[in-house]
């Protein structure tokens, strides 16, 4: 337990978190907050309701540059990003051989031949791994350490005025570099938790004045990873390895959105990702199974892993997330089930401890994202 | 540090157990253990009537974060649970010792009663995590 604990890796606000009386948990290398002493459910509604502040340093920052790199990037994910102008962002995933997830990612063109990439914590390193075998012509910089925070919900833009009105400007998906209090920082608008908000990424060193600056609002509270969770779960947000994985495609996991026109059978840049053959033949054939939403009927939590069965006992799916909805004060939950039980009010049964709990299929999000488009 | 109260007795599983004049036994979670779980969001108190012995699972307690069963401390028959936890299962986080007890039991073996930790026992077990 203690070499484990030894072992893990700090962001560049550890001594903030612990100052401010965060309980810590190991999470995808790093030590973690998972809440502070406000609890997951004020934190959740805090920043539902005002501003929450989230370390998401753990996460991957990866800068790709040369001449070329547009094609090269399109030749891992299903993106068109041509569309793209400089600092203009967009949702990507990687995807494997057999079109299955090997992680999701935003990607950020900073220009014509260079492009910022924010990956998933636990798969940054095989990210790079991969990044590296597939575009060895490029030059691939990892960010190691560099800070990145979010500011979360409907105060934050507020909040964003006073430090940095031009980042105040932006509108969602689109970021912008600027000072700070002499902080160089690039600031984005985009998150994960359905609220409108930024991101911004920070030189290790000045991340700890940076979020120092933000909770010194009153309307900023730092919220963990416990409400993190609950706020994309409302949000209908995948969180990968556990909503989605390398078994997974994008049109069974529901983000057939994601796909650009353009790279769809019939598009001007049709296929040439890994696994195109597959995932252009789910979207004209359709999947055996989709992911969707659930509210819980009743007061018990249906959790991740949990089988799911029709009226007449056949398992027809699985959760892959589940818990508890602060904002609606139910259990929700979101999972994969076969094609005939995906419309919203179907009736599934989870069994949990032995006992069937009622789900209904909800549309996602349960709780309406808040992005702000301009 | 979290409140362990002299007056009750404990067992290692978080749970405490408190004797009452009647003869039978209140049944809770500490507040180390609701402060462990967080927000408590449900709560699954044992049916009464149901016979329980030392160690069986008697229900189940629900945070945002996880889920963690509820043993019972003793062997008996549970006579009473705690209604309030249904609708308000957040009792238990704001209220551990006194309004968000769970089940109430009547002991069959009063020898097991002598097994159960005292404050200072409970102590080195919260310390020892």
């Amino acid at each position: 337990m203690e070499t484990q604990q030894e072992q893990l890796l700090k962001t560049p606000l550890n001594r903030l978190h612990r100052e401010l009386g965060a309980k810590l948990v190991p999470f995808a290398g790093y030590e973690m907050p998972v809440q502070y002493p406000a609890g997951v459910v004020r934190e959740h509604l805090h920043t539902r309701e005002a501003a929450g502040l989230f370390d998401v340093s753990h996460m991957g920052q990866i800068v790709i540059s040369g001449t070329g790199v547009r094609e090269a990037l399109e030749s891992l994910v299903p993106v068109d990003l041509g569309k793209l102008s400089d600092d203009q962002q967009t949702y990507a995933v990687f995807t494997n051989a057999e079109g299955g997830i090997e992680d999701d990612l935003i990607i950020t063109r900073w220009s014509e031949e260079q492009y910022f990439l924010v990956v998933n914590g636990a798969c940054k390193l095989q990210d790079l791994a991969h990044l590296q075998a597939n575009l060895p012509d490029f030059s691939i910089e990892y960010l190691d350490g560099r800070g990145l925070l979010a500011l979360q919900g409907p105060a934050a833009r507020g909040v964003m005025q006073q430090l940095a009105p031009e980042a105040a400007a932006l509108t969602f998906m689109n970021g912008v570099r600027v000072s700070i209090d002499g902080v160089s920082c690039y600031v984005t608008c985009s998150g994960y938790t359905g609220e409108d908000g930024f991101e911004i990424s920070v030189a290790a060193e000045d991340a700890e004045a940076i979020a120092r600056k933000l909770l010194d609002f009153t309307e900023v509270e730092p919220i963990g990873l416990g409400a993190r969770d609950t706020l994309r779960l409302e949000a209908g947000l995948c969180l990968y390895g556990h909503d989605m994985d390398q078994a997974t495609t994008p049109v069974e996991a529901g983000l057939l959105w994601s796909i650009s026109k353009p790279r769809r059978t019939g598009g001007e840049k049709q296929g040439g990702f890994p696994g195109a053959q597959k995932i252009l033949a789910q979207i004209t054939d359709g999947t055996q199974m989709k992911r969707v939403g659930f509210v819980v009927q009743g007061r018990a939590p249906v959790r991740e892993g949990a089988e799911l069965v029709n009226a007449s006992g056949q398992p027809i799916g699985r959760v892959t997330s589940g818990g508890f909805s602060p904002t609606l004060n139910v259990p929700i939950a979101m999972g994969y089930v076969e094609i005939d039980y995906i419309a919203p009010d179907t009736e599934v049964f989870a069994l949990v401890r032995g006992k069937p709990r009622a789900l209904k299929v909800a549309r996602m999000p349960l709780v309406s994202q808040r992005y702000f488009r301009g | 540090m979290s409140d362990i109260r002299n007056e009750l007795k404990y067992v290692s599983s978080h749970e405490w157990i408190r004797l009452e004049e009647d003869g039978t036994v209140t049944i809770g979670i500490t507040d180390h253990a609701q402060d462990s779980l967080g927000d408590v969001v449900y709560v699954e108190t044992p049916e009464v009537g149901t016979a329980l012995a030392e160690g069986d699972e008697a229900g189940v307690v629900e945070s945002v974060k996880a889920a963690s069963d509820i043993y019972a401390p003793i062997s008996g028959e549970v006579v009473a649970v705690n209604e309030v936890l249904e609708d308000a299962p957040e009792t238990v986080n704001e209220s551990p010792y006194d309004d968000g007890w769970f089940f109430r039991m009547q002991p069959s073996d009063a020898s097991e009663l002598d097994k159960l930790l005292d404050a200072d026992g409970y102590r080195e077990v919260v310390d020892s995590e």
